[in-house]
């Protein structure tokens, strides 16, 4: 079929592959040392409006009644579903053996663990007293009380500390091999440090036994682990009985919504990052035409979970619901109401064309709508469903202040500062799981094995 | 402070092809040599099927750590509830399908720990230690070595370049 792009012919050789990794790690250039200044410059004024935060509380973020919970949650929400695309493509698509998986996976696990490291801020933040966070954990205190089991607030505690650990687990377990790689390659205190981190890794016949076993279960682990975490924060909402949150749809629709605003941003943060680090030849139009296909996919199942919401509503004749609906779209959040759905429902449409899929820049430009529209779309979701709730004298609009946004662009600084600081010093590209799609030379024709 | 590694005695040939790597694994197999270490920078079936590699025990650590988090995740939440009763929405003090997603994150969370301690314990810490190796393996040489006592040297040398081993370097006791 004309319509599929080939994968391309390996050309490279096992040494190349190492040779073009280890590149990436030599000495930064200006634009990057600039763009890692910007991050760490955002991230200070995020954690100068915290400290404000912290000393006179949190009515300065524009809390009031109806609207307790907003940007903050909302942003948690958004980073939580960043988080996804990584452990989909490095979990799911390992089981699958997609093998267009591997040059991108590593980045994409990479934003995996800043994401929800990011995430994991917010409902510390939140919760206004931050010296007090140990409360959601089970632990033997002097009134002998234990936290509440069947809030799915609490679920969310395991389901987001086990989804960070055991996706920072896979990123490091990933990058044992390729951290050894690169310490036979360099010199001075840099060998110490990739030494160090290669825990005595030297590929023999016994460790790649264990560990290729030991990857698998790793995987299957966390396939289920990954459509629970957001299925948990679905319900987070879903189970409260606020007009517009109590759906049945919920949990595959967020989930379905958390994997297309992840491989948003992996669009985002890669096809610069590749420019950057010189790595057109290992990530290249294959690559974009099938995480683009991934997008369209997952848009196209969030334009279906949005016609579904409002036909449900409809078709309830629940006229609380069919009023929360109604000002989505009319009342006044309309504007952000539109913008989830032109940004995630319209947008992704665009990439049924294989040339949009396959061309860089359009790609880049839908990564953004895609970002800006799914967090729009946990906007509407949070703030739109509580700023009408049951009794219309009790309806009130939340107007985000200067403390809202100064979180959320310190949120985008910690994030982009960690990203670009790994992005320099490991493997951004998993070297052994690209050796391993190039056939070895051999010195009698193949025959057998391929 | 832990002392060095004893060097093994021993013969390390390099390859630079994979057919010529398993020519000489099944040969040195074939001649009573078990004890092979071999080094490659991916894993590859082509040198497992030579070595004829077993299963790695690894999935127990996985089973039963993934057992003791489901169990731990239950046992938690039970027991916590009925040690402080508490009635929360007319639902019961064990209401275990309310559990579910806790006893769920815990198998997978302790699953996926032992299982990667397995791997820190069998492959790193019980490894063997004090073998030759050579930074060109983690790139893209294979290695064969072989423990072999200092006269048995020329001949494993000898089978090793014809195999096809661009290089061969020897540990001696």
């Amino acid at each position: 079929m004309a319509v599929l792009v080939q994968e391309p012919v390996i050309t490279q050789t096992h040494a190349d592959v190492t040779r073009d990794v280890v590149a990436t790690l030599e000495r930064p250039s200006t634009g990057y040392v600039l763009i890692t200044l910007g991050a760490v410059g955002m991230f200070l004024v995020g954690a100068l409006t915290f400290l404000i935060l912290v000393k006179d509380g949190l009515g300065h973020a524009g809390y009031q009644p109806p609207v307790f919970w907003s940007v903050y949650i909302t942003t948690f929400v958004f980073w939580i579903g960043i988080g996804h695309a990584g452990t989909l493509i490095s979990a799911i698509l390992y089981l699958f053996r997609s093998p267009w998986r591997t040059a991108v996976y590593r980045s994409t696990e990479v934003m995996t663990v800043f994401a929800v490291m990011t995430a994991a801020l917010f409902p510390i933040i939140h919760i206004g007293r931050q010296w007090i966070f140990y409360w959601l954990l089970p632990y033997p205190n002097q009134r002998f009380l234990w936290p509440n089991f069947k809030s799915p607030l609490l679920w969310d505690v395991f389901a987001i500390t086990t989804y960070f650990t055991v996706s920072t687990t896979f990123l490091v377990y990933g990058l044992i091999p390729d951290v050894a790689a690169v310490r036979d390659k360099v010199s001075g205190w840099r060998k110490l440090l990739y030494k160090l981190t290669s825990v005595g890794w030297t590929g023999t016949d016994n460790q790649w036994r264990h560990y290729s076993r030991a990857y698998l279960y790793l995987a299957a682990l966390a396939t289920p682990l990954v459509l629970s975490v957001h299925s948990v924060v679905s319900w987070d909402f879903a189970s409260g009985i606020v007009p517009g949150w109590h759906g049945t749809i919920f949990a595959p629709y967020f989930v379905a919504g958390a994997i297309y605003s992840g491989i948003g941003m992996v669009l985002t943060l890669i096809i610069p990052l590749r420019r950057v680090l010189k790595l057109e030849h290992m990530i290249t139009d294959y690559h974009f035409d099938n995480l683009g296909k991934l997008v369209l996919l997952t848009g196209s199942i969030l334009f279906y979970a949005y016609g579904m919401e409002y036909f449900i509503a409809w078709y309830s004749g629940n006229t609380f619901e069919q009023t929360t609906f109604w000002r989505r779209a009319f009342g006044p959040y309309w504007w952000a109401g539109w913008s989830m759905i032109i940004c995630n429902a319209f947008v992704s449409q665009l990439l049924w064309f294989r040339k949009i899929r396959t061309n860089a820049t359009s790609l880049f430009v839908i990564s953004i709508f895609i970002n800006i529209g799914m967090w729009f779309e946990r906007f509407v979701i949070i703030v739109s469903s509580l700023s009408n709730d049951y009794l219309p004298w009790a309806w009130d609009q939340l107007n985000p202040t200067w403390a809202d946004w100064g979180i959320l662009a310190g949120s985008f600084g910690w994030f982009g500062m960690w990203f670009l600081l790994f992005a320099r010093t490991f493997p951004i590209v998993a070297i052994q799981e690209i050796k391993e799609m190039i056939p070895m030379p051999r010195k009698r024709p193949p025959g057998g094995h391929q | 402070m832990a002392r060095r590694p004893r060097t093994i005695p021993g013969v390390l040939a390099s390859f630079e092809q994979i057919d010529a790597a398993t020519d000489a694994i099944k040969a040195l197999r074939a001649g009573g040599h078990k004890d092979l270490v071999v080094y490659c920078s991916h894993p590859n079936h082509e040198l497992e099927e030579a070595l004829e590699t077993p299963v790695s025990p690894v999935r127990l650590f996985t089973l039963i750590g993934g057992l003791t988090g489901c169990t731990a995740g239950f046992t938690m939440t039970i027991w916590m509830n009925l040690d402080w009763p508490v009635l929360v929405g007319g639902k019961a003090f064990a209401s275990v399908p309310a559990f579910v997603p806790i006893g769920f994150e815990l198998t997978v969370l302790i699953g996926a720990l032992s299982s990667v301690a397995g791997v820190a314990l069998l492959a790193i810490l019980l490894g063997k230690r004090g073998i030759m190796y050579d930074p060109r393996f983690s790139d893209d040489r294979i290695g064969v070595f072989v423990p072999a006592a200092n006269d048995k040297a020329a001949t494993l040398e000898e089978l090793f370049r014809d195999a096809g081993a661009v290089e061969v370097r020897h540990a001696t006791a």
